[in-house]
């Protein structure tokens, strides 16, 4: 896909294109090579079907074993209005079929996503064997049972001055490598949509997808829907196919060939599926005719299927990819760890957007309040009979940057859990901007103007820096769900401004087409305060964002950090305290799961339960 | 037509299929929690103890011969086969692990399907446990009625395995936290092969006991492998005690759903997760552990 992408630099529909070159040249190559036409037809409705998985699966990250119920589901509605109802438009009829198996699936996603995981693949394995009984036996009635639906007629297109009849082998080609094509410019539209950015999101780290402000379950639930589509019109082309609906067509088999020919041909690149039903098919009548294996061609693709998981993880596409740029000599530039370009170059430029960041986007609102910013009162949180906090009142006011310091194990991070809503709290109640937020989403609370950037990392590893900082920018510019598939994201005004901004802001702006895994720790670092920033907050908390560091790192982060303060609101959570009382006006000091004292810094410095704190907790250590 | 006795008997053939069921979901549960690896071969390995076994009978006309080195051969069969393939996985995603275990239970439905054909086999019961026992108010199969028992005896030392040693103490606390377990300085990667042997033992097992109830296809272990699912959500992953309620309300769902409509057991099991997932989205007994 990244492939694809710097492709698109260059010319936008160049893959587009090549598509359709080679869907038109088959049937002049193909034939002198020995594919029948029929293979070639099968191919192409595996593809079709694939391409609505692969956004599943390999984008999306959702293995289903239980596609088969929505190909079936699509087929069965499409052959039965051709058939039985007489229904006379074939291509009407596979968009019914489509649109069916799609509402389909909205019901069985509504299930199946309250689970995530190893229980989605069980529960579409489970979801998919009841179709499989119900079309055989309460409905057989209209499937025709282990029958099938004989019959199903083939489209033909009126010209006015002739009718074109697609009737079967060559003659079908045509409209189903249509059918596919129209499929694959779709899929493609999809996948660089933003909401496509979101799904590959979802696929790298679904709980920094919701931190940043996105509605995962919803759009997880939109990724399976568009899958179910897919599933559902390639289902009636299959009747179309064989002039026959099969009931096999709602077999686990079916599911588990889907998924294998994708992981074979390459996940995560549209053409995975094509390519992988190309292998499979050709494969097997390669083994049963010319070979004459018989029965056990199977055990043969069982085998290749088994070592390509354990050796060629990206299928045969990755495997290309990945030859393509060895052979580029692209691996020989792993991206070095650089040293940070002073941050002194970059707050000409944060003059500049100074007056640009806080403006953007959606925290309007409550824009206007004039209180505290954020207010905590009779905040606690207990695990079992364990107290993380204890009665916790806690009052920012706009504009501030506090710090929070304490001793191992004093509550800090329960704190800012429940603050940012990934935690509830046992009592107490939290006010953001004079709104109770106490219970909402953590998905919600970003969307009002509050998030955290994490103690430990939680980047899309897979992702360039540019795609990590869009994700987060996108949730802001959005909103938390919209079904903008076939959208541009360049057209999104705003977006490409406050990419570079915060790129420019945390100094990362020479590296935006570097992957997350290849950046330096400080980096990376970085990178996360910038996910955060990206969502425009009024409200930034930063957990330990200087942990990890070198001095000098610490240094000019502390400078990025005061830059970034400039125009928000910040608490900050860390254990350098040099650092911290060098940057913030007001401390909090948190012991043992309270607020033991708040004050200046040297207020704090003074305290003499302060440094009881710290020391009683060294004391203790050295006793033990 | 449902009479009293027929319900009743009905009742004992989903206690034997819900026991035969919890023992394959614990077995594969065990493997999750443990291990972090869902086993799609689980199924796949129920089948094979079964033709094992067969193959056992086949050579010595004993099902107790049967049993013990079915049994034994699938213990080989998992060690191997974590060795060579599955240990690999572990830091994989778990994408790549539902793929490779899918693959290797495929290979073995072939490997079954090339050696046996695809003609169903069938092993009799031993001669002690065949005919058909009075029970006072009905008659009962007597080999179904002493699968509930043989089952319930593979299960105790499941239990004792996993509730009374070391290694069972290691399973559980692996469990719960697995994170933990593996700072403890503990010799995880012996561990993780002598789980997925057992694991695979009890898969096999409960195959081989089967055997003479349903007839012998390389496709039996695919409907048991998707009932397994349903055990384990309905249960909660990685909990042994929710795969045996689970299992029992799994069988009975079917079996009784069977009495009335056959076509319906799948729709009832589905729905019965379903509540399950809607009200309790962990299982019955499902902890927090792995997810």
């Amino acid at each position: 896909m990244s492939a694809t992408r710097r492709h698109d630099e260059h010319s936008p529909y160049l893959v587009e294109t090549l598509t359709a070159i080679a869907l038109i040249a088959a049937p002049f190559i193909l034939p002198y090579l020995g594919s029948a036409p029929n293979t070639v037809n099968r191919i192409l409705v595996w593809g079709l079907f694939g391409i609505g998985f692969d956004i599943l699966f390999g984008y999306t990250g959702l293995l289903s074993f239980g596609q088969s119920a929505l190909y079936g589901t699509g087929g069965f509605v499409a052959a039965y209005l051709l058939t039985r109802a007489g229904f006379p438009h074939v291509v009407l009829a596979l968009v019914i079929g489509m649109v069916v198996a799609a509402a389909v699936g909205y019901l069985v996603g509504l299930v199946a996503l309250r689970r995530t995981g190893i229980y989605f693949a069980m529960i579409t394995v489970a979801i998919a064997e009841v179709f499989y009984f119900v079309e055989f036996n309460p409905l057989s009635q209209w499937t025709g049972g282990e029958n099938g639906l004989p019959g199903v007629p083939t489209p033909s297109l009126d010209l006015g001055v002739t009718v074109v009849h697609f009737t079967t082998g060559w003659a079908l080609y045509p409209f189903l490598a249509f059918c596919y094509f129209i499929g694959i410019v779709c899929a493609l539209r999809i996948v660089r949509s933003p909401v496509g950015a979101v799904f590959r999101a979802i696929r790298e780290n679904p709980l920094r997808a919701a931190a940043v402000g996105h509605n995962v379950h919803g759009y997880k639930l939109a990724a399976f829907v568009i899958a179910a589509a897919y599933a559902g019109f390639a289902g009636g082309l299959l009747g179309v196919l064989q002039a026959f609906m099969p009931p096999e067509a709602f077999t686990f088999e079916t599911s588990g060939q889907l998924v294998m020919q994708t992981a074979i041909g390459g996940r995560g690149t549209l053409f995975g599926p094509l390519v992988g039903a190309a292998v499979w098919l050709f494969l097997q009548d390669f083994l049963q005719g010319t070979l004459q294996l018989g029965a056990s061609w199977k055990l043969v693709l069982g085998l290749v299927f088994v070592l390509m998981v354990c050796f060629l993880r990206q299928g045969i596409i990755g495997g290309l990819r990945d030859l393509r740029d060895l052979l580029a000599g692209r691996k020989a530039a792993p991206a070095p760890a650089r040293t940070i370009a002073p941050v002194s170059s970059t707050t000409g430029e944060t003059s500049a957007m100074r007056s640009h960041l806080p403006a953007l986007a959606r925290h309007h609102a409550n824009a206007h309040y004039a209180g505290p910013i954020l207010r905590a009162t009779g905040l606690s949180k207990h695990y079992g009979g364990l107290a993380a906090n204890e009665g916790i009142d806690f009052v920012v006011q706009r504009g501030e940057l506090r710090g929070i310091i304490g001793p191992n194990g004093a509550g800090k991070s329960t704190l800012f859990k429940m603050l940012t809503c990934e935690v509830p709290p046992t009592s107490g109640r939290i006010v953001f901007e004079g709104r109770d937020i106490t219970g909402m989403s953590v998905t919600e609370v970003c969307q009002l103007g509050l998030t955290k950037s994490y103690q430990v990392n939680q980047l899309f590893n897979r992702l360039t820096v540019r795609e990590n900082v869009t994700i987060a920018a996108l949730a802001a510019l959005r909103g938390k769900f919209r079904l903008d598939l076939l959208r541009n994201p360049s057209t999104i005004p705003g977006l490409h401004e406050q990419i570079e901004q915060v790129l420019t802001l945390v100094n990362l702006a020479d590296r935006p087409d570097v992957p997350v895994s290849q950046l330096a720790y400080g980096e990376k670092r970085r990178l996360e305060v910038g996910l955060a920033l990206a969502s425009s907050p009024s409200l930034l908390l930063l957990d330990e964002p200087l942990a990890g560091m070198s001095p000098r790192e610490r240094a000019e982060t502390v400078k990025l950090l005061k830059s970034i303060s400039r125009d928000r609101t910040m608490i900050i959570i860390d254990h350098d305290m040099d650092s911290l009382f060098e940057m913030a006006a007001y401390i909090t000091v948190l012991h043992e799961g309270r607020v033991l004292v708040e004050g200046t810094p040297d207020e704090i410095k003074a305290d003499a339960r302060v440094q009881e704190a710290y020391l009683g907790g060294v004391r203790e250590e050295i006793a033990a | 037509m449902i009479t009293w006795p027929n319900f009743v008997s009905q009742l004992f053939n989903g206690l034997a299929l819900g026991a035969l069921l919890a023992l394959i979901s614990s077995g594969l549960t065990i493997i999750y929690g443990t291990l972090g690896v869902l086993n799609l071969a689980h199924g796949a390995m129920f089948m094979l103890g079964g033709y094992a076994g067969y193959a056992a009978y086949q050579a010595t006309g004993s099902y107790l011969v049967a049993v013990l080195a079915g049994t034994l051969f699938m213990l080989v069969v998992g060690v191997v086969m974590e060795r060579v393939i599955i240990r690999h996985f572990y830091a994989r995603p778990l994408e790549d692990q539902l793929l490779v275990t899918f693959g290797l239970a495929i290979c073995i439905v072939e490997v079954v399907r090339l050696a046996f054909s695809s003609q169903s086999m069938s092993v009799p019961p031993p001669s002690l446990l065949t005919g058909i026992t009075s029970l006072g108010f009905m008659l009962y199969p007597t080999y179904r009625l002493a699968v509930v028992g043989i089952v319930a005896v593979a299960l105790l030392a499941l239990f004792l395995v996993l509730y009374r040693t070391r290694l069972g103490m290691i399973v559980r606390a692996g469990i719960e936290d697995s994170v933990m377990v593996d700072s403890l300085g503990i010799n995880v990667d012996r561990v993780f092969m002598t789980v997925f042997g057992i694991g695979a033992m009890a898969a096999g097992f409960a195959g081989i006991v089967n055997a003479p109830i349903v007839s012998l296809t390389p496709e039996v272990g695919e409907a048991i492998l998707v009932q397994a699912f349903v055990v384990i959500v309905i249960g909660g992953v990685g909990s042994f005690p929710g795969a045996v309620v689970g299992g029992l309300i799994a069988g009975e769902i079917i079996s009784l759903t069977s009495m009335v409509n056959p076509a319906y057991a799948y729709v009832m099991l589905f729905a019965a997760m379903t509540l399950v997932l809607m009200l309790r989205p962990r299982g019955l007994l499902g902890t927090r552990g792995r997810e």
